[in-house]
């Protein structure tokens, strides 16, 4: 069985909204940005300097305030810093939904990352497991060991790809296409799916391109990945957008769930819809597009 | 007042610099510590009257986790939620602390 069906439902995170950790005034507004799932930043966008501070309130912030029901990612810094370890021991206690690992590269990254914060939930007393991994991928090796890393621990729930950094690490020019992502972005949806976790999406640096941001959301929906990270607010709309069915293609996924369900109750083992044969994969692919429907509206007379 | 109720003389108070943390944009507050001859709270922000009572019992209670020299805290809160205000207090605790170690 794979680990999404045994974890229960997925969740959906189209989008997931990266949130400088020392900025309480954005932390504390994160539900009105209405973005799926929000990622609380210790990386990149805090200076050396405000490490601390940035530590201090993403942990004062997951211990007492109320988030609602979004799903909170924290991304700590580096392994390869001096600030993973303090990062960890600070924030795994309060138990965010995951923790964003970033530069993996091998599965023994995951089995150090792994040990360090199963030794952190034993010493606060919370449930082994509880904090999963999100591994970043953002170098070469980590995009050819994408699969072990994916399968290195049932702690490991989704691959998520780090443009920049990778781009830079294949000395590869960066397009407006993305076309130098696509065989790492190929792989990595694969990897994350062989493995049976989701994977989610780079950030689209400009935030004055939406029409860039939307076609490049569009294409990595079409790869199948589960979300896209903005790192502005104004991203999230625009995401969302990308991740819609459309109309028709809504109605008829909705026509073949219903019809294999009255297949399920009739006992009857060929489910055919508008003339044409429906097997397995087109049922599960059509359940889960009714799921992302079900997060628009549609006017009644474009679903026919 | 006396910050350390009860933390008796015979345990060495650490010694402390000055040190702030936090900013003075909106949903923020901007708290400095600075060693002192006996401990302080200064709370500044629009809504003083309001949450005073609040902050310095939050101030107290944080400042009480620490077995540091006497300090005084000013606090100048631009609307900082509590979750923010204790956070702010902590860091600029600790990076007193910790500049007086190096």
């Amino acid at each position: 069985m794979k680990r999404e069906e045994r974890d229960g439902k997925r969740r959906l995170c189209r989008s997931m909204l990266y949130i400088p950790g020392d900025s309480p005034g954005m932390i504390q507004n994160a539900e009105v940005f209405g973005a799926d799932s929000i990622l609380l930043d210790l990386e990149d966008s805090i200076a050396e300097s405000a490490k601390d501070s940035a530590r201090k309130m993403v942990r004062s912030f997951l211990s007492g305030f109320d988030f609602g029901g979004l799903f909170v990612t924290v991304r700590v810094n580096s392994p390869d810093t001096a600030y993973f370890e303090r990062d960890l021991r600070e924030i795994v206690p309060c138990r965010p939904d995951a923790i964003r690992v970033p530069k993996c590269g091998t599965p023994a990254d995951i089995m150090a990352a792994k040990a360090l914060i199963a030794k952190i939930e034993q010493d606060s007393g919370i449930p082994e497991g509880s904090v999963k991994i999100h591994a970043m991928i953002e170098t070469a090796i980590g995009v050819e060991n994408a699969y072990l890393i994916a399968s290195a621990s049932e702690r490991v729930s989704a691959l998520t790809i780090g443009g920049q950094d990778l781009t830079a690490d294949m000395f590869a020019r960066k397009t407006r296409e993305g076309w130098e992502l696509f065989y790492a972005r190929s792989r990595i949806v694969m990897a994350a799916r062989a493995a049976g976790i989701m994977a989610f999406d780079t950030v689209w640096a400009d935030i004055n391109d939406s029409e860039g941001l939307f076609s490049e959301t569009k294409q990595i929906v079409e790869l199948g990945f589960d979300g896209k990270a903005a790192i502005h607010p104004s991203q999230i709309e625009v995401i969302h957008k990308a991740f819609r069915p459309d109309a028709r293609e809504a109605a008829r996924a909705r026509r073949i769930v219903e019809a294999a369900e009255r297949a399920l109750r009739e006992g009857k083992g060929v489910i055919s819809v508008d003339g044409r044969m429906v097997d397995a994969p087109v049922v599960a692919r059509a359940e889960r597009l009714v799921e992302i429907a079900s997060l628009y509206e549609y006017e009644e007379d474009n679903t026919l | 007042m006396k910050f350390h109720h009860k933390i008796r003389t015979e345990v060495s108070l650490l010694t402390i610099v000055a040190a702030s943390a936090g900013t003075l944009e909106s949903s923020d507050c901007l708290v400095t510590v600075v060693p002192a001859e006996v401990d302080g709270i200064r709370y500044e922000g629009a809504n003083r009257a309001i949450f005073l009572n609040r902050t310095e019992k939050i101030a107290r209670e944080i400042m009480e986790r620490y077995p540091i020299e006497n300090a005084s805290i000013r606090i100048q809160d631009q609307g900082a939620l509590e979750v923010t205000l204790r956070a702010r207090i902590e860091t600029a605790v600790e990076r007193a602390l910790e500049g007086a170690r190096q």
